[in-house]
């Protein structure tokens, strides 16, 4: 098919307004009599609430209102659980969410235990200062594997132990594959946390108006409607009273989806109450405690393979930590637990996990959502089992891929959307070709390598692959306008964080009406617009919401073709749409304005023709039933210096297939990012806990360090594209692809680098610290 | 309570005249005083350089000086790149990231800008590594920096094409 905008690098609507710092954030709204909160939030990590004290809070100058817990009356509630468990076989559940503010328990650092409203945010916090705690503090429950010691100290007591989660899912029997088996690797692995600190912290503004009794709030969360309907629910008021607008959000990678924040039912609240608008701004150091992270799980794994390397089966067991609560239910480890199986045939498989609570941050998903975690697994066991089969490691990949006349392909297991765990489509050795090919791979080995070792570098190289799920449902939904202007007009339910969406989803319109994109206003994140839909995450902005919009646009192209062949008296086949006219194909004089067409079908006066509807306007959903698998390889050249462990990361490849790409640029720019924040994953960024008092040590970006221009590499992107046949466009998701399979391949390539020391990586985050510690432990041990 | 001071600040080229509390932080009196809120505040500790702005030509952090501090001096945020975003008024600086796709979700792209325009004065045509050092202690979360990077050479290029050379509105 050739396509006019489709597919094609185009620059993005939405960064004039950004550029010039005209684009509104939530914070840069301000409106008159604006109030201001800030949190009195717990400092222990696990405490009894003896007593607070907030008289002298109430006392401070400009203070308006403090609010506690009881306060809230019958409005504290915990918050609403996200998505409920699983229908798998084997799940045991234990529902516990957080209340807005803390009662009795303080189960996390930051946990809000008071609420102050002044004038002005410095008056707030300096009243929320004085605001006297009285606790009892309790063991914190740090460890995994403590946590479930019979004698551990308890997250929630009513529980009985630390277990949130335990499932089991099973495919064929592991127990026969183990014992067919000619090898069998097992070993222990461990991802600890990160934040996703993205560079915008979340927030809210609020403003209810009595007259027209709506309530208007701005939150920069990924959700709008969601929110919009539990607000709605939980306040008492219509949908139709409230209105939530995600401004332009600046980065959101996953915890900005997290509902219900304390913050988001409380701010809203207080501007009812106080009848005056409301304004809450997470500073960067609430972030690090007060917005969901991610990652942390400890892995009990094992690979069955015959001789001549054909996996025959897998085993994982591990601990997924979940925080202090765990409102998201279990979409994190499910998709640890799906995404282990890659692009793999396994026969085979054995998997369970259980959640635990610990006295930590509240774990919901973050770029990735526990894939990472999964791939980690599979990849390391695929290189430690080719090393004791003397294997290639890439050959032991390329011998058990999903054979590409096999799609669809069913796991029989159960994903985060509750559907069996089946791909949709892909085409594996060409990815991994492709990636050798781009990164040189067997000139690196022969030749490269060798050079530079022999100048006593110490050079690695490393290459992985990864299936990610995306895109998945329910639905979204959009409506598609040609105004009496020619202009068109795009509104969708899913939020926007930097995606480009106001570009891609023009570009899937233009491509329907013959409009240029640049003529196209998308409008995202407003409930006010449009508001049905869940919101930007899986993956899924493109996928769903795009063919929503195609939809939605193909209506609006029939209809103005209709009109046009009647304005033009042609036929209907004959009309072509192009540069914002509809024209007879072949008399480019007999054409018509899509600006006129619009303005003819909604006449003032005359009569619309019965059955039919006025205007050049369609509004459409997509609901798929399954989600679409993108998948791709990362190939990595790497350096370490021997003296210092600092890694320096010389080439970084990605091949990646996520369909038909609907602007190249944006998807790149998707990947770079995605590489960006998995390299910080696997070497910078590590949030590090004291065991012993569950403080975070390490809640500032002096001490917790994001990548900068000078760690990361440039990426080099190859695209491939096997369409999806499960939408009409075609498309996989991309958002997070880049972010997932960096661990593994950095640990292969580090191992690579260090094979003099026979070292093991089996953890992720590294540092230069941890590197030198593991070399000296496995340099001692020989 | 409140001990004022009359502070006078040339923000822009325009002059400000206001009586601010000691404590208040030059980001917070521009964003929230002046209603200059292309600044960004991504830290508040001085490291994310999201809030950098020109302090009498100087990239600084807003976030980490005092409002009083800036009483006398001239001051340029990110609004003073060009007169507004029509595409033909920008300044060949946000061309270059427009054009290279050096923003993602574009909290960060002010400080960026700010840090770049006296960099690029006196590096009219910077190699890989000297940008790489002059955006450091900027930090993105979304473009993994190396568009941010093919968006200054395409910048230099350009300013050195119309010889329109930085620091000026468009």
């Amino acid at each position: 098919m050739t396509t006019r905008y489709l597919g094609k690098p185009i620059k993005r609507n939405e960064d004039p307004q950004l550029l010039t710092g005209q684009a509104q954030f939530v914070d840069d709204v301000d409106l008159p009599e604006m109030l201001h909160v800030a949190f009195k939030r717990s400092d222990y990590a696990h405490a009894r609430i003896v007593s607070v004290d907030v008289e002298a809070a109430k006392a401070m100058p400009g203070v308006i209102a403090v609010y506690v817990a009881e306060d809230l009356g019958d409005y504290w509630q915990p918050s609403p659980l996200l998505v409920p468990p699983p229908p798998a076989q084997h799940v045991v559940f234990n529902e516990r969410t957080a209340g807005q503010l803390a009662k009795d328990k303080v189960r996390l650092v930051g946990e809000p235990i008071a609420m102050v409203i002044a004038r002005s945010r410095y008056l707030a916090e300096d009243a929320a200062e004085t605001i006297f705690v009285q606790y009892e503090p309790l063991d914190p429950v740090m460890d995994l594997e403590a946590a479930l010691a019979e004698d551990s100290a308890l997250v929630h007591e009513g529980v009985g132990s630390n277990v949130a989660a335990h499932v089991i899912q099973e495919k064929g029997s592991y127990e026969t594959a183990r014992a067919e088996a000619d090898v069998v690797v097992s070993r222990r692995m461990l991802y600890d946390r990160g934040a996703s600190a993205p560079m915008e912290t979340r927030g809210v503004v609020a403003h209810y108006d009595a007259l027209s009794q709506e309530l208007v709030v701005w939150d920069s969360t990924q959700a709008p409607i969601p929110i919009r309907n539990g607000l709605a629910s939980m306040l008492g008021l219509s949908e139709r009273q409230v209105r939530v607008i995600a401004p332009f959000v600046g980065g959101g990678f996953g915890p900005k989806i997290m509902m219900f924040y304390p913050e988001e039912t409380l701010i809203p609240w207080a501007a009812i109450r106080l009848e005056r608008p409301v304004k809450w701004i997470e500073d960067r150091r609430e972030h690090f405690y007060a917005t969901t992270q991610e990652r942390s799980q400890l892995h009990d794994s094992e690979i069955a393979l015959t001789r001549d390397g054909k996996i025959l089966g897998m085993k994982d067991v591990f601990l997924h930590d979940t925080g202090a609560y765990i409102p998201y239910g279990l979409t994190v480890p499910l998709n640890t637990q799906c995404t282990l199986l890659g692009p793999y045939v396994v026969p085979h498989y054995y998997s369970e996990f259980r959640a635990i609570f610990t006295n930590k941050t509240i774990v919901t998903p973050y770029r990735g959502a526990g894939r990472q975690q999964g791939v980690f697994v599979m990849e390391r066991l695929l290189d430690l089992a080719a090393k004791e089969m003397e294997m290639d490691p890439l050959e032991l990949r390329r011998q058990n891929f999903i054979p590409p006349d096999q799609f669809p392909w069913n796991n029989e297991i159960i994903y985060q959307d509750f559907s069996e765990l089946t791909y949709d489509s892909g085409d594996y050795e060409p990815i991994l070709d492709k990636a050798m090919d781009m990164i040189g791979w067997e000139d690196f080995r022969e030749n490269e390598q060798p050079r530079l070792r022999a100048e006593g570098k110490h050079v690695g190289i490393g290459l992985v692959m990864y299936v990610e799920g995306t895109g998945i449902g329910p639905y979204e939904g959009a409506r598609v306008h040609v105004e009496s202007s020619g202009k068109v007009t795009v509104v969708t339910g899913v939020g926007t964080q930097g995606q480009g969406h106001y570009t891609s989803f023009a570009q899937v319109v233009a491509e329907a009406l013959g409009v240029p994109p640049e003529d196209i206003a998308v409008t995202t994140g407003d409930t006010g617009q449009f508001d049905w839909g869940t919101g930007t995450f899986a993956s899924r902005g493109a996928v769903v919401a795009g063919s929503a919009i195609h939809a939605a646009a193909e209506m609006v192209r029939e209809k103005a073709i209709q009109h046009a062949a009647e304005h033009l008296e042609a036929r209907e086949e004959d009309i072509e749409l192009a540069d914002g006219f509809a024209q007879v194909r072949g008399s480019p004089d007999a054409r018509v304005s899509l600006a006129e067409l619009a303005a003819n079908a909604n006449p003032l006066r005359g009569a619309v023709r019965p059955g039919t509807e006025p205007g050049l306007e369609a509004t459409a959903y997509f609901g798929p039933e399954m989600g679409a698998t993108a998948n791709g390889a990362h190939a990595i050249i790497l350096e370490v210096d021997p003296e210092t462990f600092d890694v320096k990361v010389h080439r970084y490849v990605v091949v990646h297939d996520c369909g038909t790409l609907i602007n190249p640029l944006i998807v790149a720019g998707q990947v770079h990012g995605g590489v960006a924040q998995g390299l910080g994953n696997a070497f910078y960024e590590q949030l590090v806990y004291d065991d012993a008092s569950g403080q975070l040590l390490n809640a500032s970006f002096m001490d917790y360090l994001l990548p900068t221009s000078e760690t990361v590499p440039r990426v080099e992107v190859g695209h491939e594209e096997t369409p999806s046949p499960l939408n009409p466009l075609g498309v996989k998701g991309a958002g997070e692809a880049g972010a997932i399979p960096v661990g593994p391949a950095f640990a292969q390539a580090i191992e690579d680098a260090l094979a003099d020391t026979d070292i093991e990586i089996l953890e992720i985050p590294l540092s230069p610290n941890r590197l030198f510690e593991i070399v000296r432990r496995a340099t001692t041990e020989t | 309570m409140e001990n004022l001071f009359t502070v006078t600040v040339t923000v822009n080229g325009r002059q400000y005249e206001r009586a601010i509390e000691p404590r208040l932080l030059l980001s917070d009196f521009l964003r929230h005083e002046l209603g200059l809120t292309g600044t960004h505040v991504g830290c508040e500790h001085g490291v994310c350089g999201a809030c950098t702005i020109l302090f009498d030509g100087q990239p600084v952090r807003s976030c980490i000086m005092l409002a009083v501090q800036a009483n006398g001096h001239e001051i340029q945020t990110v609004e003073n790149l060009a007169l507004d975003a029509k595409p033909e008024n920008l300044h060949p600086l946000q061309v270059g990231f427009w054009e290279a796709h050096g923003l993602q979700c574009g909290f960060c792209t002010p400080g960026f800008l700010m840090t770049l325009l006296p960099f690029l004065e006196e590096h009219p045509d910077p190699s890989e590594e000297e940008i790489r050092e002059a955006i450091s202690g900027n930090l993105c979360r979304c473009t993994g920096y190396q568009n941010i990077v093919d968006a200054v050479k395409l910048a230099a290029g350009k300013m050195q094409e119309t010889q329109a050379g930085p620091g000026g509105a468009a």
